[in-house]
């Protein structure tokens, strides 16, 4: 009997009678405001957030914020003018000297300042993560409560690779001591769109 | 490090210390009250509590199902599953996959199961070299010694000697113990890893059903860096990974790291689905004792665990004798509810090392009965034999004594007059129970002497 068999009989003899799947009831959210609690966490964990008017406002903000940054990589129209585009086919090691990666967000979540990123957008996988700094474009309309509203949304989505990115990678290994850029970006700015 | 001995034994030693004993205990009861704050912040918190709970009842109770259904998924997106029954077939799998590449070094993120395996040791005795990704891990893994915690792997660890061990082993400056300078050099020696491994290795947080994916939450974001930089990513995950829906995820990351570190979500909850266009993807299912356990009534909520270490964090042993005590891959309360699964005799006294305060299971996130079962596991090692010698003698003297009204009395009388007058022959340190213990001043009649001479 291969292990596969071995396995699952052992589990099939083993397990307990028959549970339910409980149902997950809506909770409401415990904030008023969505945007106003996103930009408060998404403060707390790291993160630099802006609410801005216009996409002039954000090439200004990057211009001001990031006035060293070599190299800009996006595929957002909204920064096309100062930024690098890529394709799929792109090794993604040779990302590796890009000091500012931006993409759209066309979701985040307010209770824990997360934005939700897929490979459908982004393409190569290892952009935001191996980008110095990280900058994310979210329409403020995008913005959910909580993370049951979140898989709401993309309970059926379809992608190879996604992720909930909540503010820079960071590390507390040492003594508890907070380090924001422990292997992934340093920073995580977000601009939040109220068009 | 010291690896023999058992839990007295190795508590005994971390205690030779006590300013840092205090140290320790004081850092993770910090990370303990961030969780209690942040818990605060949610209203439904208990609720959700209670829906993992029922939602891990739900796996458990279908589970064959679930891993049939999350093979069959996996496989229609082009991962490749592996089925391991232990922890030598998990390392003879990673190492065959290794060896079919044509690789001698990997890239791992943090991975439990593969502790629990001691893959590392395997597959460096067969010339693969392994580098831990994660700060903590890559720290202990320097030091050579095996991670302390399951969340904070180096939480035993003063920042100067971490500054000792990165002078020592990546060339930093002597003296230097600047946590943010630490981690930066540790950033700088780890890129060049990620930019070279072929194969990265991570563990698996939850594993969809429905969709046959798998997330893997990290601060760091070492997992990612790994992963999407290498031609192979290997995921290893224990059977009790599964969860149904994609949907469930929105209460198990609700509560995971406001459990573990306070933090209202982990910098990164990666969704794995598809090998990116070139890469190949494996997924490593390991049993190792796992289907037993689910067969121990008893014990089986045990399997519900999603390692976010609160109990560990609330644990007042577990503060005060460090995670290195427990002599095994997962310390802590939950970690001596599920070696004893493992080996009853290696982990006999685990079961034990617990005051049953009960702390843990109301802290636990999925509910799990975390004292009780230490309690029951108690019981069972003691019918099957595996308890010290003199820890029977004492607790059979004790039913003899506390079955028979008479033999109480004087012994009650025995013990007083030895304490009043004699009290070396108690306060002495062949006395196991004196040892960080204060002897009680003992009164001079006993309750029952009193009850009968009092006047009515």
């Amino acid at each position: 009997m291969s292990s596969r068999e071995k396995i699952l009989s052992t589990i099939k003899n083993n397990q307990p009678e028959f549970a339910e799947v409980p149902e997950i009831k809506k909770f409401a959210p415990f904030f008023n405001d969505a945007c106003e609690k996103f930009v408060e966490v998404f403060k707390s964990v790291g993160g630099k957030p802006f609410v801005v008017k216009t996409q002039e406002e954000i090439i200004l903000l990057i211009h001001e914020h990031f006035p060293d940054a070599k190299r800009i990589v996006s595929s957002c129209k909204e920064i096309s003018s100062i930024a690098d585009d890529y394709t799929i086919t792109d090794d993604p090691h040779s990302f590796e000297n890009v000091d500012l990666f931006v993409i759209e967000s066309k979701l985040a979540v307010a209770e824990n300042g997360a934005v939700w990123i897929n490979d459908n957008d982004i393409m190569i996988r290892a952009l935001p993560f191996i980008a110095a700094h990280l900058a994310v474009i979210i329409h403020k309309q995008n913005i959910a409560a909580t993370m049951h509203d979140a898989y709401n949304k993309i309970a059926d989505m379809e992608y190879g690779f996604a992720t909930f990115i909540s503010g820079p990678s960071k590390t507390a290994d040492i003594e508890q001591a907070l380090v924001l850029g422990a292997h992934g970006p340093k920073t995580m700015t977000a601009f939040i769109l109220n068009d | 490090m010291e690896r023999t001995g058992h839990h007295p034994q190795l508590a005994e030693h971390f205690n030779r210390d006590e300013p840092r004993v205090n140290w320790h205990d004081e850092t993770l009861w910090f990370i303990r009250s961030k969780r209690d704050k942040i818990a605060n912040t949610i209203p439904e918190w208990e609720e959700l509590r209670e829906i993992a709970s029922q939602l891990k009842n739900n796996v458990l109770s279908n589970l064959s199902e679930y891993l049939i259904a999350f093979e069959k998924n996996a496989t229609r997106n082009g991962v490749n599953v592996h089925w391991a029954a232990d922890a030598k077939e998990h390392n003879e799998i990673v190492h065959s996959i290794l060896q079919k590449h044509g690789v001698t070094k990997m890239v791992k993120s943090k991975s439990m199961l593969t502790e629990e395996c001691h893959m590392n040791e395997y597959l460096e005795a067969h010339g693969v070299e392994v580098i831990d990704s994660d700060l903590g891990e890559s720290i202990v893994q320097l030091a050579k010694e095996p991670p302390s915690h399951i969340v904070l792997p180096c939480i035993h660890w003063k920042k100067e000697e971490i500054g000792e061990l990165f002078q020592k082993h990546l060339g930093t400056p002597a003296g230097n113990a600047d946590p943010q300078f630490l981690t930066n050099a540790a950033r700088l020696h780890l890129r060049e890893k990620f930019l070279t491994r072929k194969v990265a290795l991570t563990g698996v947080n939850f594993a969809i059903a429905e969709t046959g994916e798998f997330v893997v939450c990290t601060n760091e974001g070492n997992a990612d860096m790994g992963v999407h930089l290498a031609d192979v990513h290997i995921a290893s995950m224990g059977i009790e990974k599964i969860i149904p829906q994609r949907k469930h995820l929105g209460v198990f990351l609700r509560l995971l790291a406001r459990s573990a570190t306070g933090q209202p979500v982990t910098a990164y909850s990666s969704h794995f689905k598809k090998p990116r266009i070139g890469q190949e993807m494996h997924i490593v299912i390991v049993d190792n004792g796992r289907s037993r356990q689910l067969g121990r009534k008893e014990f089986r909520n045990s399997l519900k665990c999603i390692r976010c270490a609160a109990c560990f964090n609330t644990c007042p042993v577990y503060r005060r004798s460090g995670g290195h005590s427990y002599h095994t891959a997962i310390a802590g309360p939950i970690g001596s509810i599920l070696a004893p699964n493992l080996d009853m005799k290696q982990y006999a006294d685990l079961p034990f090392a617990s005051t049953l305060c009960g702390s843990c299971s109301n802290v636990c996130p999925v509910k799990i009965d975390i004292h009780d079962q230490l309690y029951k596991w108690r019981q069972v090692l003691v019918k099957e034999g595996y308890v010290p010698a003199a820890k029977k003698v004492a607790m059979k003297g004790m039913n003899n004594i506390l079955s028979k009204p008479s033999l109480y009395r004087t012994a009650g009388k025995t013990g007083r007059w030895f304490l009043n007058h004699l009290p070396f022959f108690v306060k002495n340190k062949f006395n196991p129970w004196y040892k960080q213990r204060e002897m009680p001043e003992a009164p001079k009649q006993s309750f029952g002497e009193w009850y009968r001479k009092r006047k009515v």
